[in-house]
Parts: C-alpha cells; sequence; structure tokens
C-alpha cells in the first residue's frame, strides 16, 4: 500500500503544484491520478519514487517511508513506466528489459531469459528481442517499456501517461493488455493520465485532481460517475455518465430468449442478420459472459427491432436479448441506485475482485461490438481486434 | 601531376633524415600526441560539464576562443617561454586548436540526449556515474567521435607549422620548397598533409561504424 500523508510539493518560487495531499493506494489495485494539466498528478506520481521530492508531508511505502530509502534502491524496487517508454536507444529489445535485473546484479543467462518470458507476457514476438527500439512500432515500444518495468518482478508499478502517445486502437490494446496483465500480476499500480475515459476503464480507484495540487475526488469508478463530489468532478467527467455507468454492470443477469425464426444464421451458428422482405437487416452482439450492459444495450440499438444478439466466445448465437430485458435489468440497477445507502458500494467491487475485470468494456483479445463506434456490424466485420503488433 | 610524380620518384626524397617515412613518421608524432592530450582534457570536461549542467559557460568561451586562436603566435610565444629543444612549441598550439572541437562537440552530444531517456535511466534505478556511462556516452558517441575527427583533420593540417620552428614534420617539405623555389617539394608535401588528414578522416568513420550501437547510429 502506498500512502500519502499531507503531502505538498512547493517549489522555490513559490507555486504549489500538490497541497495536502493525502490519499491511500491499496496493495494489489490499479489506482489512477487524473485530472487536466497542472493539477499536479504526474508531480505525486513522481514522488513516490522520489524522482521529486515533497516539501512536506510523508508518502509511505507499506509503512516506510520513501525518504528513508537511498533514491537508486527504491527505484530498482518500483517499475516506472513513461509516456514515450523512453528506451534506450543503443541497446536491444532484450537487454532494455533486463536493465533493472542486471542492475540488480541477476547473472545475465537469468536476466535475458526473465526478459524474454516478459516480453512473451506484453505480448510481444520472441523474434524482437533481438532488435532495436527505433525498429518497432510506438505501441510496441510501450509494451517493451511494461515488459522492462515488469522485470524484476516489483511489487509497486508507477505508470505516468503511458498510453498518451499511441494511436486510439493501439491505446485500447494496450489498455485491455494491462487490465489482462494485472489480473494474473495483482501489482500495486499507480497509473497517471489526463483521459478520463482511461481512467475509468482501467481505475479500481480514481483520484481526481484539480488545478493547484488539490484532491476533488477519490472513488470508484461507477461511483464517481453517479456521484461526483461538486461542479468541477462532473464537468470533468464530462457528458453521458449514465451510459458509461452501464460499463460496470455485467450483461450476464439479462434474460436471454429463444432464438428468433428471422434471425438468420449460416451454418456454424454465427448470425448472418435479421431477415425481413428487403433482405438482411444489420444485428448487434454482446457476449453476455464477458461484455458488460453497456455493450448489450449497445448491441440492442444496432438492430432495427431493438433486441440484441447474444453470442458465445466462438461468436455463435446462444439466445437474444429483447428491450424489455435489457429494461428489467436496467430497472433493477436504478433501483439500486436510489437505494437509501450511499457508502454501500457499486456491485462492481464485489463483481470484479471475484471475476477480474470482465466487464468494463473489455474488449478483449476477441471483438465485441461494446465500443459506441461501431458503424457497420455486419458479418464481415471481424477484423482483429488487437493492436498492430508481431 | 608532373611535379608529385617527380617528388614521389625522386629517391633521394624517400631517405635520410630529411626523407619522407621519417617526415610523415615525425608529421603523425606530433597529430597523435596532441590529439590525445587535447581528448584527454576535453573528453571528461565535456562529459561532466553536459552531465551535470554546471559550467556550461567554459564551452562557450572555448567555442569563441578557438575562432580568434592564432597558431602562429602561439607557437612563436611558446618558443619563446620554453625555448627549441623540446616539442612543446608545437603541441601547445595543436591541442589548443584540437580542445574546442572536442569539447563542444562531446557537450553537445551529451546535452542533447533527450530529457525522457535520462528520466527513464534514473527512474529505473540508475545512478549518476550509470546513467553517464551506460546512457548518455553510448547514446552521445556518435557526435563525440565527430568531435574527434573534427579535431584530427584540423590537427593534421596545422601540424605542419612544426617546421617554422624546426621540428620537422610535413610542413618541412612546404617551407622548404618555398624557400628554394622547388615546387616540386611544396605540392608534395601538400599533398602528404591532404592525404594525411583524408586517413584520419577514413579511420574516425571507420571507428564510429565499429563502436557506435547500431540503435544509435540511425538517429543521426
Amino acid at each position: 500500500m502506498i500512502t500519502f500523508e499531507g503531502v505538498t510539493k512547493r517549489y522555490d518560487d513559490g507555486t504549489v503544484a500538490v497541497d495536502d495531499l493525502t490519499l491511500e493506494a491499496p496493495t494489489g489495485a490499479i489506482t489512477v491520478f487524473v485530472g487536466p494539466s497542472g493539477c499536479g498528478k504526474t508531480t505525486s506520481l513522481r514522488m513516490i519514487n522520489r524522482m521529486i521530492d515533497a516539501t512536506d508531508g510523508r508518502i509511505l511505502l507499506d509503512g516506510q517511508d520513501v525518504r528513508e530509502i537511498d533514491p537508486p534502491t527504491l527505484r530498482r524496487g518500483i517499475g516506472y513506466v513513461i509516456q514515450q517508454a523512453g528506451l534506450f536507444p543503443h541497446r536491444k529489445i532484450v537487454d532494455n528489459v533486463a536493465t533493472v535485473p542486471h542492475l540488480l546484479g541477476w547473472d545475465r543467462k537469468r536476466a535475458r531469459a526473465r526478459a524474454m518470458e516478459l516480453l512473451e507476457r506484453v505480448g510481444l514476438d520472441a523474434e524482437l528481442a533481438r532488435r532495436y527500439p527505433f525498429q518497432l512500432s510506438g505501441g510496441q515500444q510501450q509494451r517493451v517499456g511494461v515488459a522492462r518495468a515488469l522485470a524484476a518482478d516489483p511489487p509497486v508499478l508507477l505508470m505516468d501517461e503511458p498510453f498518451s502517445a499511441v494511436d486510439p486502437v493501439v491505446r485500447t490494446s494496450l489498455q485491455d493488455e494491462l487490465l489482462r496483465l494485472q489480473s494474473d500480476l495483482q501489482k500495486t499500480i499507480v497509473f497517471v493520465t489526463h483521459d478520463i475515459d482511461e481512467a475509468i476503464k482501467l481505475g479500481d480507484t480514481v483520484a481526481v485532481m484539480r488545478v493547484g495540487g488539490r484532491l476533488a475526488q477519490m472513488a470508484g469508478p461507477a461511483t464517481l460517475l453517479t456521484e461526483p463530489a461538486d461542479d468541477f468532478v462532473r464537468e470533468f467527467l464530462g457528458r453521458d455518465r449514465g451510459i458509461r455507468r452501464l460499463s460496470f454492470i455485467p450483461a450476464k443477469d439479462v434474460r436471454l430468449a429463444a432464438v428468433p425464426a428471422d434471425l438468420a444464421l449460416d451454418a456454424s451458428g454465427r448470425p448472418l442478420g435479421w431477415r425481413t422482405e428487403g433482405g438482411l437487416l444489420p444485428y448487434g452482439t454482446f457476449n453476455p459472459e464477458r461484455d458488460s450492459l453497456r455493450a448489450a444495450l449497445d448491441a440492442a440499438l444496432l438492430a432495427v427491432n431493438g433486441t440484441a444478439v447474444a453470442v458465445d466466445e466462438d461468436d455463435r448465437v446462444i439466445g437474444v436479448a429483447t428491450r424489455e430485458a435489457l429494461d428489467e435489468v436496467l430497472g433493477q440497477y436504478a433501483a439500486r441506485h436510489t437505494a437509501p445507502a450511499p457508502e454501500s458500494p457499486w456491485p462492481e467491487e464485489a463483481h470484479r475482485t471475484s471475476t477480474p475485470r470482465a466487464a468494463p468494456g473489455s474488449a478483449g483479445e476477441a471483438p465485441g461490438p461494446d465500443e459506441p463506434a461501431p458503424t457497420d456490424p455486419g458479418p464481415g466485420d471481424r477484423s482483429d481486434g488487437e493492436g498492430p503488433h508481431g | 601531376m608532373n611535379w608529385l610524380i617527380d617528388f614521389f620518384s625522386n629517391p633521394a626524397n624517400w631517405s635520410g633524415p630529411g626523407g619522407i617515412p621519417v617526415r610523415l613518421l615525425e608529421h603523425l608524432e606530433f597529430s597523435v600526441v596532441a590529439l590525445l592530450m587535447a581528448a584527454a582534457v576535453a573528453i571528461p570536461l565535456g562529459l561532466w560539464v553536459g552531465h551535470t549542467g554546471r559550467g556550461s559557460f567554459v564551452i562557450v568561451v572555448s567555442a569563441n576562443a578557438a575562432r580568434a586562436l592564432p597558431t602562429l603566435g602561439i607557437l612563436v610565444l611558446v618558443v619563446l617561454l620554453v625555448g627549441v629543444g623540446s616539442t612543446w612549441p608545437v603541441l601547445v598550439p595543436l591541442v589548443l586548436l584540437a580542445v574546442p572541437p572536442i569539447l563542444v562537440n562531446t557537450y553537445e552530444g551529451v546535452r542533447g540526449v533527450d530529457p525522457d531517456l535520462r528520466d527513464a535511466a534514473y527512474g529505473m534505478g540508475l545512478r549518476g556515474p550509470q546513467v553517464l556511462f551506460k546512457v548518455l556516452v553510448p547514446v552521445a558517441l556518435p557526435l563525440i567521435l565527430l568531435g574527434l575527427r573534427l579535431a584530427a583533420i584540423q590537427v593534421v593540417a596545422t601540424a605542419t607549422v612544426a617546421a617554422y620552428v624546426g621540428l620537422g614534420g610535413l610542413g618541412r617539405f612546404i617551407m622548404d620548397g618555398l624557400a628554394t623555389k622547388n615546387y616540386t617539394i611544396t605540392i608534395g608535401g601538400a599533398f602528404l598533409v591532404v592525404v594525411l588528414a583524408l586517413t584520419a578522416q577514413a579511420g574516425f568513420t571507420l571507428l564510429s561504424r565499429v563502436a557506435v550501437s547500431p540503435g544509435v547510429r540511425r538517429v543521426r
């Protein structure tokens, strides 16, 4: 656990970057610092590994004041990922990943083996290991950055806007990859971003900061969306908070009806479209085991008859969800929302710990119409959802 | 062209203490010694200033002084101070000439390393000297070698002044030829200086092929 106790950073010219910050980043969870530029989120992050030293207050790492630890020693025990990856251009990828193990005095063979293992873990081809950073795409470099941070298996990972310099498609796949890794590794992660959608997607807890380095609100993403503390947070969260909240509600409770006759299927049971006199009409699919209610609703809105098609892992139709069925689930959650128990957490906490990271907008490895953008969800639109790597 | 053939085909030019091999070696000796001494001063200083950011005015002063440096004047001055008989009169001006390009390029090379890279290096837990030698120097190496190459060419070309104070080198041919109006010798000597300078250039190009990481070479 990382604890901030009244942490302040004041520069010599009097500017206050971080003002009396007190918060806890729990062990094994992702805590996101989010806010507009100048809110002190990066400064706060960098005070954890002493890239910057706090003026007042204390930062405790599992109870120990970081100021008592010699900075290089402290940093070798904390993974650090930055925006442009910051790979060493003169070293091959494998040696970049093995940087900290080398520093820690691991023997060459073990460090290399570990590096190769991590490259595989972050989804990079083994043959990339022999290349130099300039020979990799931005997204690949960022994966290497994550692998490098994880190389010595540090319990804590600091990520400073790691995905903001890559294009949206790659960013989504990197985010999904991080969530997948995190469900295996259970690191204590502090993640800085200015992108509220990224914060809501990745954070177990989101700390919204305002200009001047003050904490505006700290809460789970679903709570943040439903109960923003003030106008600043509300404005920062932006529009469609209600719809976005649906990302945290799993679609597995949606009552499925039998496949109706007017849904055309191919030989292996995959959907082709809704039969009408004028030909096949578009449909939308969701995977009840993996997707959120938002994805299910989105799938329903894509079809003229308002019915979402439920599919399994192989895209085979397992049933349909009518508007009424979706309405039932929406009604249940709306009822819970209005129930008089503000401190009772949204079901996302319980849900998340049992099946880590199933719900929130998860594109995962397989494609699914859970992002709000699919324009033509026809049968042919089944392209690879992963980023252009390998 | 004929003059060059005359010069190189004359057996008298190849033998004795004034022959081509001896003069070439003398010239090479001044050049190499001066370059090594300059590098021994300028590289550590450039690395230190570039890495710490302290004392960058030294770089500016040095770069400006280089343009105004009267090589011949310094040569004569050193002769007056230490007298003839040692090689100092030629080494001092050559070292002064070689320091600025090495210093400026080393400094710029280190200072020009992407701040993100420096940040990442510290963030991984490298200590100051490790950041310098494991990251900054390898990345700055193309510029450091460029500084050495520029200095080497200038030194080789300027080492001809040694002949003014009777220290030999290839300048001897040029001066003797001029004095006796025997332009064959002057042109032959000048030709040898050019060949030596080009050799130095080629040598450093080869060195950077070998020493600079392929990951960095592409960048500059």
